[in-house]
């Protein structure tokens, strides 16, 4: 197994790595909260991170398994395409921004704005998420299991929030749905493969009213 | 109507303006529209060129050497980008434009040996094909980008802003939104999409610095990254983005173009491209990187008397959009019953955000886009261009220069007192540059 020691190696280094010669499974130990840790990698590698860090760490990750023990600054798998990318503390704000699939998991809590324009990744975050969440979301899923803060899914499109705790006051055009017995059955599905325990039964789910997809005069207040 | 003397217009509420209202009145939305700015504003046409006579020596004008190449991206990147003319093609997004479109101004730009760039919507394979050299929007809106296109782009560009709606979002209404359109963007069809205004994971000039560092890592510090900005606060803008880390900044000034915006923003948001030039340079002078990081001015630049006043100004490259799509036909006096139909006539208009555009550039319909092929499109871009670098040669040597960017303020005087205080430059017969404590 490679191993790179960012007390040591640079983050250059280690990318460079990533990118040229990814194979098998590769640590990381020290992070310190450096920032773009394994970020741009295209491989099906597996990277284990022992720390913290900084913003931007799994950026656009394509097919990698990432691992971060520790808590993960804002931006952690932005634009996420595919893979998996779990962090096992608490991820600052814009986790998985504009994320157009794979799966990012967050066991702790994540702050503001997660899944900011998300465009088809699942998210799912074992605990609770600041306000601003699922902002502009066109695709994917968003799971809280916690509790989601104020203007939850603000100018939602297509994506999908299911909510377990208590949620703040939703964001404009966001509205409360029915859970359907396809949407019960794709969260446990979702649950099971990302390893967080949660009862299904217990969420709620939040998507678009659909009534800011065009412009019409009588909806100007909902702006 | 006959003359009638007893008739007064009101210099306040004027026909337009009357217009405007009962406009309002019936629709209760504000205007939406294409094109640029319509309001006159101070232009380059207010600053002429100094030629050489007794004090300066002239080149030959049609056979000593007037070089136009340009490297861009020298700071950081390690492969900048290299131009043999300094005039680009600036971001333009498929959704907006057709595919058509799009790759003819690709075919042109790489027939000319210069960049063009992608847009709001993500990149196609048609642009990518067409261009040798293509410059990757990074927008607030994220649309369609991938760390693929990322890292097969020749350099990145980082819109915080631009020239026609300076603190707004893209927009692209549901009847341009075709099942590629919406794919490419992650959409529903059909419906009115309203791009963000600002960047989903960055907030200010220190977490810009950082996003750059990651877009650096993502491709290994191999292509430059510029940060285009509309032109409002740039002395401060150029500054910060200078700290972010960009290789290469672009500033669009108020009449730079769109395809959709209100009309309230494209008309009375920012500032006109002549002071954001000189503001800009200032800026990078103050700060010790001009040349060091290069500058790209749009908005409005029609000419090759443009190109060479913004040069002269000291900037290192130009960047047109509305004049390509004009080269490539729009608002030619052709299918006039379309532009009739639309309730415009060529000459007037600005209807790119309806999808039915009479020359098939702005345009998602398979029947309109036939009328501009690629082919034919490329032929008139490639000619403009051609005229707009033998036009900037022509003034370049007149003014003894061997090189384009040889130009300088030096060489250029201000017609009125307001060009003169934008410029910088003194007003024509005189030494006088109001605001100039000198």
């Amino acid at each position: 197994m490679a191993a790179f020691d960012l007390n040591t190696d640079s983050v250059r280094v280690l990318n460079q790595h990533l990118h040229d010669s990814p194979s098998g499974t590769l640590s990381v130990t020290n992070p310190g909260g450096r920032h773009c840790i394994a970020c741009g990698i295209d491989a099906p590698v597996e990277v284990s991170i022992d720390g913290h860090v900084g913003y931007y760490c799994a950026g656009m990750n394509k097919q990698a398994k990432i691992t971060i023990a520790g808590n993960a600054g804002p931006g952690v798998a932005e634009n996420i395409m595919s893979g998996s990318v779990r962090v096992k503390g608490n991820a600052s704000q814009y986790a998985g921004a504009s994320g157009r699939g794979g799966a990012l998991i967050i066991e702790g809590d994540a702050s503001t704005r997660c899944g900011i324009s998300m465009k088809g990744v699942d998210i799912v975050v074992a605990g609770s998420v600041g306000h601003m969440s699922a902002f502009l979301a066109q695709k994917g899923r968003l799971v809280i299991c916690g509790d989601a803060g104020d203007f939850l899914g603000d100018s939602i499109y297509e994506a999908t929030i299911y909510v377990r705790g208590n949620v703040g006051e939703l964001g404009a055009d966001c509205i409360e749905k029915e859970m359907t017995a396809d949407h019960v059955q794709g969260l446990k599905q979702l649950l099971a493969a990302t390893g967080v325990a949660a009862n299904v039964n217990d969420f709620r789910r939040y998507g678009s009213a659909r009534k800011l997809y065009n412009f019409n005069i009588d909806h100007a207040d909902d702006y | 109507m006959s003359h009638n003397k007893s008739l007064r217009a009101s210099a306040t509420f004027s026909q337009q303006v009357l217009d405007e209202i009962h406009r309002a009145a019936d629709q209760g939305i504000y205007e939406i529209r294409g094109f640029g700015a319509k309001r006159s504003l101070p232009t380059f046409d207010d600053l002429v060129f100094l030629g050489a006579s007794m004090s300066r020596y002239p080149l030959e004008g049609y056979r000593e050497k007037c070089a136009t190449d340009v490297v861009l991206g020298t700071r950081y990147a390690r492969r900048p980008i290299k131009l043999k003319i300094p005039i680009t093609i600036a971001g333009m997004s498929f959704g907006a434009l057709g595919a058509n479109a799009k790759e003819a101004l690709g075919r042109a730009a790489t027939a000319m040996g210069t960049s063009t760039t992608t847009g709001d919507g993500g990149m196609t394979e048609e642009e990518r094909q067409s261009s040798k050299i293509l410059v990757y929007q990074v927008l607030p809106s994220r649309y369609g980008l991938n760390p693929d296109d990322v890292r097969r782009a020749d350099a990145l560009e980082v819109v915080v802003g631009q020239g026609a709606k300076p603190g707004g979002g893209g927009m692209l209404l549901g009847h341009k939104i075709t099942e590629r359109v919406a794919e490419m963007r992650d959409l529903p069809q059909d419906i009115d999409q309203r791009s963000a205004c600002r960047h989903p994971d960055w907030t200010g000039p220190d977490d810009l610095a950082i996003k750059i560092q990651e877009l650096r890592e993502i491709t290994d510090w191999a292509i430059p990254i510029y940060i285009k900005i509309g032109a409002t606060r740039v002395s401060y803008d150029v500054a910060l983005a200078v700290k972010s880390g960009a290789d290469v900044i672009v500033v669009d000034g108020m009449q730079g173009g769109t395809a959709a915006t209100q009309d309230v923003f494209i008309e009375h948001v920012g500032i006109p491209t002549l002071p954001a030039v000189r503001m800009a340079v200032e800026a990078l002078q103050e700060l010790g990187m001009h040349r060091k990081v290069q500058l790209i001015v749009s908005g409005g630049i029609r000419s090759g008397a443009d190109v060479a006043k913004a040069l002269a100004l000291g900037a290192d490259a130009v960047s047109i959009g509305s004049a390509a799509m004009v080269a490539m036909g729009c608002n030619r006096n052709i299918f006039v019953e379309d532009y009739e139909a639309l309730g415009t006539a060529p000459g007037y208009c600005h209807h790119c955000h309806t999808g039915r555009c009479p020359v098939g550039i702005t345009t998602q319909d398979a029947e309109l886009e036939e009328r501009l092929q690629p082919e034919q499109g490329a032929r008139w871009l490639k000619n403009y261009l051609t005229t707009m670098v033998l036009e900037l040669q022509t003034l370049a040597r007149a003014c003894g220069k061997t090189h384009v960017l040889n130009l300088e303020p030096e060489d250029l005087t201000a017609l009125t007192i307001e060009a003169a205080a934008m410029a910088k430059v003194p007003l024509a017969g005189t030494n006088w540059i109001p605001g100039n404590n000198k």
